[in-house]
């Protein structure tokens, strides 16, 4: 059903797709981070999509991969009922990517929420701070390779 | 109550009722436990419910809640306790005035329950003294009555002066606020 989103996206950034599939109706396109905040004001300011709302972005950490966080970015339109899943990587090395709260305000707390369990950074976000964890905490939680069982208590002892 | 054939009941009739210091203010701390509720997840649902009119606390003298730690004599731990929330819990314990006592509510608060991963402390016995645990995910209304007729009957039988300070349990966990 939002097959024609994705054929629009391909069509429009053929040099940025690194990767994309359909499947029953899970449209998702693997776009280079660099092309992220285009491909996103494009997909707000087309009049035909009308994609008018960041349902959720968040972060996947795979390890093994040579890039390791995959940024995942959910879109709807409210009108035409099209969804869009947009993915992007970034290296561990370079965990930088555009912030998209110039175009999308709601992107401010889920961003915070992805550096704060994953650590990964946006450019010229607002307020990039920690948003559920403490201050002290070290780390990021939600990375795979953080011990299962390291505590950081700010009273009283390790448990 | 504590006092019996003495021999002074036969002067003075049924006008006077002798106790021991000690066991009438054990009585009326017991019927009178103004209660702090600390309530920060799902185990709330029940809490408000036992304090609601159909299981009505009151009948235990421990309706009354007080939303100044400093007017408490118990403290509810209700739900889940995260790291973050702990140094909060702490310094609402190290203020309430003597003689106070602790009430862990739920699997959480008394081990962490479920969650044994980063976030959530692992009981919250680890920094302040607990005097009853409810079991339970969340308890059942019957449960928590019973644990404040339980800790009704363990402030009956308190010594005079048997409370100690609680214990250094962590390298930062001193009373007087450091923590804030």
């Amino acid at each position: 059903m939002s097959k024609i989103v994705l054929d629009k996206v391909l069509r429009k950034f053929p040099d940025d797709i690194i990767d994309s599939h359909s499947y029953v109706g899970n449209e998702t396109v693997i776009i280079k981070k660099e092309a992220l905040l285009k491909v996103c004001s494009f997909l707000k300011d087309n009049r035909q999509l009308m994609i008018d709302m960041l349902v959720d972005l968040t972060c996947v950490d795979y390890p093994q991969e040579t890039e390791r966080f995959m940024m995942v970015y959910h879109f709807y339109s409210t009108e035409n009922k099209y969804r869009i899943r947009i993915k992007a990587p970034v290296s561990e090395e370079e965990p930088f990517i555009d912030s998209l709260t110039s175009i999308w305000k709601n992107a401010n707390w889920p961003e915070r929420e992805v550096y704060d369990m994953y650590g990964v950074k946006f450019n010229d976000h607002p307020d990039l701070t920690r948003i559920l964890m403490y201050e002290e905490f070290e780390g990021h939680p939600l990375r795979k390779d953080y011990p299962i069982t390291k505590r950081q208590p700010i009273v009283g002892p390790l448990n | 109550m504590g006092v019996k054939n003495t021999g002074i009941e036969n002067i003075l009739g049924e006008s006077v009722v002798l106790t021991r210091a000690e066991s009438i203010l054990n009585w009326a701390r017991k019927w009178s436990l103004f209660q702090f509720p600390f309530v920060t997840a799902c185990c709330g649902m029940e809490f408000m419910s036992v304090y609601g009119p159909h299981y009505d606390a009151a009948r235990f003298g421990a309706e009354y809640p007080r939303f100044s730690p400093r007017q408490a004599d118990l403290l509810f731990v209700v739900g889940t306790i995260s790291h973050k929330q702990l140094p909060i819990l702490k310094n609402v314990y190290d203020q309430m005035s003597d003689p106070k006592w602790v009430i862990s509510f739920g699997a959480c608060a008394s081990s962490g329950g479920f969650y044994n991963n980063y976030a959530t402390v692992q009981g919250i016995d680890t920094v302040i003294p607990v005097d009853v645990y409810i079991p339970g995910c969340p308890p059942r209304p019957e449960a928590i009555m019973d644990a404040i007729i339980k800790l009704q009957d363990k402030i009956q039988h308190e010594k005079y002066q048997s409370r100690k300070s609680y214990p250094d349990l962590g390298k930062n966990n001193k009373p007087g606020g450091e923590n804030e």
